[in-house]
């Protein structure tokens, strides 16, 4: 474990990761009653990346993610309800209901969006990286994307041109070892991510993802460099994707986890263990956590719920922008 | 009235857009060296290598930067430098830059321009030579423009510019070094068709290049007494139908031209469209000039003869007639 978390970090942490895990379990089971449509992939057992990195970042830097981005989104500060709500196809949605679980999007935060195409926003987060940079001040775009991203064209012209502009772009790698279905040592020899870019000069470093202080650590010296006008980074988070790639994935490719090694590598357990050994968590931290952030997914799913479907006109009223 | 040509119009506007805006900014491969034609020569000494980004060739990534960039507060003109390779940026224009705002509610805007050039002739092959304008009409949140003449290649750009959308700009490579006498006129408002010849007996609507082989038609044909109506739509998304129906409603002919091939080209959708706003007003068929269903040859006279030109929009109209 990295990093001091007390003085409060820790538990805002903490909260942030159970309100991502508490989202993502509800909206599995609102996925099978059929109240969530579409296509849902859950970032359950991921949260300390997104809670590491999003928790250190502003309203004004821009965080791009892919298909997998509940997470990203809620770290960043998209409210619960409105996240739902999309998910929801309602109008009450971040977007209206007009984008869904993989096109997530909350300017006012800075969550400038997800995508369903995998790797598809890499370039959007260098350009406005550009935009940070020739508008000056120091803000910086931070873009999330799964292994499976890193094997397309789009992401070794975007590494190149990061480096090569010198742009304020950290680009963090949720390496969850599968690519949709496949595991990584099925689709390329190359094992870690960092490796892949290290030609290119950027700075680098591959973490063990379910640890949140080492997340952290690795981002803030990212974010520090980029804000003082530095260059690129690259941020290889090693985690583990707790659900099937979609809900409704039967998972016939890979074995179940071991209860007990879940336990070990849990991302909230974990941090719990170490708020406990180092005292700035109490006895009752846990369980008081998680049902905060229960109630509070619970009142979002209300506050969804009420929230009617968007008028037929919405569509054509937003093709374009007037 | 001043001498310029299709070319230096574009560069003109280039550079007034930057003066006028510190957010516009040109990326694109080659561009501080001018690109292969010289539509942004200049640029680079005038206003610095942050503001006009040579870039590798990179069409997906260049195209997804300018994305990123207008979501993000700028106004990029990006060029891809013939149309042939919007392929490779085709994710960023359709998935990402065309559904932008509409996915978001309305958050996100995208005021990018990507100035691309397309157009047979110059014997580049079948890879170097296409129209492709039709594939970026089909995405809605796209608009598609597509400039036959000096002054609409200066003035679409200028509103291509101040627009909040993403707005594919299509010029024709054989049109760059055309003189012509200018009157500045200023932004022309993208959905607003010309009419460029009046006439009686039938209407063309004609495509970039093909308005003035449609010109060079009409002068054949009015010296055998027969009257051409030629309407350059200039703007193919936002479509100004209103003034096509109009035409149509006067002449009950219309011959619909443009080089992309014919077959799913976009003439077959003005075609759709006029047919069902104005069915009662025809009196023929619609006719439509393009190039046939084959890549685009190398051998010279090959291409010459695949090119779509002044004679077969000729023929189209006489056959509209009967003759």
């Amino acid at each position: 474990m990295n990093g001091q978390l007390d003085d409060g970090l820790g538990a805002e942490l903490l909260r942030t990761m159970w309100r991502i895990r508490a989202f993502e379990e509800r909206v599995g089971r609102l996925t099978r009653a059929n109240e969530v449509h579409g296509l849902v992939h859950l970032s359950a057992g991921q949260e300390a990346v997104a809670a590491g990195v999003c928790g250190q970042l502003r309203d004004d830097d821009a965080v791009y993610s892919g298909h997998r981005a509940h997470g990203h989104a809620i770290a960043k500060g998209a409210p619960l309800a409105r996240v739902l709500a999309e998910l929801m196809g309602r109008d009450g949605g971040l977007c209206r209901g007009l984008g869904g679980s993989m096109h997530l999007v909350d300017v006012e935060h800075g969550f400038l969006g997800a995508t369903g195409v995998v790797g598809g926003n890499v370039p959007l987060a260098l350009g406005s990286a550009l935009a940070g940079r020739l508008q000056g001040g120091d803000r910086v775009a931070v873009v999330f994307f799964g292994d499976g991203a890193v094997q397309g064209g789009i992401f070794v012209e975007s590494v190149n041109l990061a480096t090569l502009w010198g742009l304020p772009v950290i680009l963090v790698c949720e390496n969850n070892g599968f690519a949709e279905f496949t595991p990584r040592s099925a689709h390329t020899n190359v094992e870690r991510v960092s490796d892949v870019v290290a030609p290119y000069g950027i700075e680098r470093e591959t973490v063990d993802g379910n640890d949140v202080g080492a997340v952290r650590n690795a981002f803030a010296r990212f974010l520090a460099a980029a804000r003082a006008g530095g260059g690129p980074a690259l941020l290889e988070c090693l985690t583990v994707r707790l659900r099937g790639h979609y809900e409704g994935d039967p998972q016939l490719y890979r074995e179940a986890l071991a209860a007990e090694e879940w336990q070990r590598l849990d991302p909230i357990l974990r941090l719990q263990r170490r708020g406990l050994e180092e005292g700035w968590l109490d006895a009752d931290g846990p369980e008081r956590l998680e049902q905060e952030a229960r109630d509070e997914v619970e009142e979002a799913v209300r506050v969804a719920r009420e929230s009617p479907f968007p008028p037929a006109s919405v569509a054509a009223e937003l093709v374009y922008a007037p | 009235m001043t001498g310029t040509t299709y070319l230096r119009a574009i560069t003109a506007t280039l550079a007034e857009a930057m003066r006028a805006d510190p957010r516009v900014l040109v990326i694109g491969e080659d561009v501080a060296e001018g690109g292969p034609w010289g539509a942004t020569a200049g640029l680079a000494e005038e206003f610095g290598a942050e503001r006009v980004r040579n870039t590798p060739i990179s069409e997906a990534a260049i195209c997804g930067i300018a994305i990123g960039a207008a979501q993000s507060g700028l106004r990029p003109v990006v060029e891809i430098m013939f149309v042939d390779f919007v392929t490779l940026a085709l994710d960023q224009l359709v998935n990402q830059a065309a559904k932008a705002h509409f996915m978001s509610g309305g958050q996100l805007r995208v005021p990018m321009v990507l100035r691309t050039q397309g157009g047979a002739g110059q014997r580049g092959g079948a890879q170097h030579s296409q129209s492709l304008e039709a594939w970026l009409t089909h995405v809605p949140g796209l608009k598609v423009v597509m400039p036959s003449t000096a002054a609409d290649a200066a003035g679409l750009l200028a509103s291509a510019i101040a627009d909040d959308n993403p707005v594919v700009y299509v010029e024709n490579k054989t049109l760059y070094f055309r003189s012509e006498e200018v009157e500045p006129t200023g932004p022309v408002p993208l959905g607003r068709a010309q009419v460029v010849r009046s006439g009686r007996d039938v209407t063309v609507v004609a495509l970039s290049r093909l308005v003035h082989e449609s010109l060079a038609a009409t002068e054949e044909l009015a010296a055998e007494g027969i009257e051409v109506e030629v309407i350059d739509p200039r703007t193919l998304v936002p479509l100004d139908l209103d003034a096509i129906v109009e035409s149509v409603a006067r002449t009950h002919r219309l011959v619909v031209a443009h080089e992309a091939v014919k077959h799913g080209g976009f003439g077959a959708e003005i075609a759709a469209l006029v047919q069902a706003a104005a069915f009662d007003e025809l009196d023929a068929p619609i006719a439509r000039v393009g190039a046939p269903f084959t890549p685009i040859p190398f051998s010279p006279p090959l291409e010459d003869a695949y090119l779509p030109g002044k004679d077969d929009v000729r023929a189209a109209v006489l056959s509209l007639l009967g003759r």
